[in-house]
């Protein structure tokens, strides 16, 4: 585990909020599916990733699991560029950035 | 004492991020337009993203971890709005027109008459269109 941690309670917490995150990571896919524009959808999975980034995250603390950082860290370098590909490339002009 | 103090802002800092992401998720999902989601994506989830990678750092402790976690803090913390606007951009050379207070119609409606009003899918750009918006609003309204 992590050295110099008091205790269960940070890895409880952790876990919990992870969950707690999955959940409205869940809630997010309401928009994915029904949103009218294609923005919208693609703002939803943007956001869909964002959400993953924290999980991962948190899970490395949580199960001590220190390589899920890096992980995470290309799961939002790939996240910003699926947002800011899908942009350009959905409508004519393309100069979204 | 100063675990103590330690434990008790990382807890807070982890509670505070998923109280802001729930705000995010919550106008995600309920406000009317896509200009206004972008908002609130852009702006309580990268506030949420960042106070939660925060707790994460100061749990991690010191170390090579820790390094890349405020590496991944600052990184969501720059293109979280960027591809906020790249998509609100997007919304915008598409042709759809922002909700207003006075506009009784929804997301559906400004959509479909984005559809109506460009048929061939953006050639006449979007700053034709916004140039006769505020007279049909008031022909509306």
């Amino acid at each position: 585990m992590i050295p110099g941690l008091s205790g269960d309670l940070v890895t409880q917490v952790f876990l919990l909020v992870a969950a707690g995150f999955m959940l409205l990571a869940v809630a997010m896919f309401y928009r994915a599916i029904v949103g009218p524009t294609t923005q919208d959808r693609v703002l939803a999975v943007n956001v869909l990733g964002t959400n993953t980034v924290i999980v991962l995250a948190l899970l490395a603390v949580g199960l001590g699991e220190q390589s899920l950082v890096d992980i995470a860290l290309v799961y939002a370098l790939l996240n910003f560029l699926m947002a800011v590909a899908i942009s350009k490339f959905t409508v004519e002009r393309g100069d979204v950035l | 004492m100063i675990e103590t103090v330690r434990t008790g802002g990382i807890v807070l800092l982890v509670l505070a991020g998923l109280f802001f992401t729930l705000v995010s998720t919550t106008g995600v999902l309920r406000l009317p337009d896509v200009y206004s989601r972008a908002h609130t994506a852009s702006q309580a989830d990268t506030l949420g993203a960042g106070l939660t990678l925060a707790g994460v750092a100061l749990a991690l402790g010191w170390g090579t971890t820790t390094v890349k976690t405020v590496l991944l803090l600052v990184f969501v913390f720059a293109t979280n709005p960027t591809a906020a606007h790249a998509i609100s951009r997007a919304a915008h050379e598409e042709g759809i027109e922002p909700w207003t207070a006075d506009d009784d119609r929804t997301d559906e409606e400004l959509y479909e008459a984005a559809r109506a009003r460009v048929p061939d899918g953006g050639q006449t750009g979007g700053n034709t269109t916004t140039a006769d918006e505020p007279g049909e609003q008031e022909e509306t309204g």
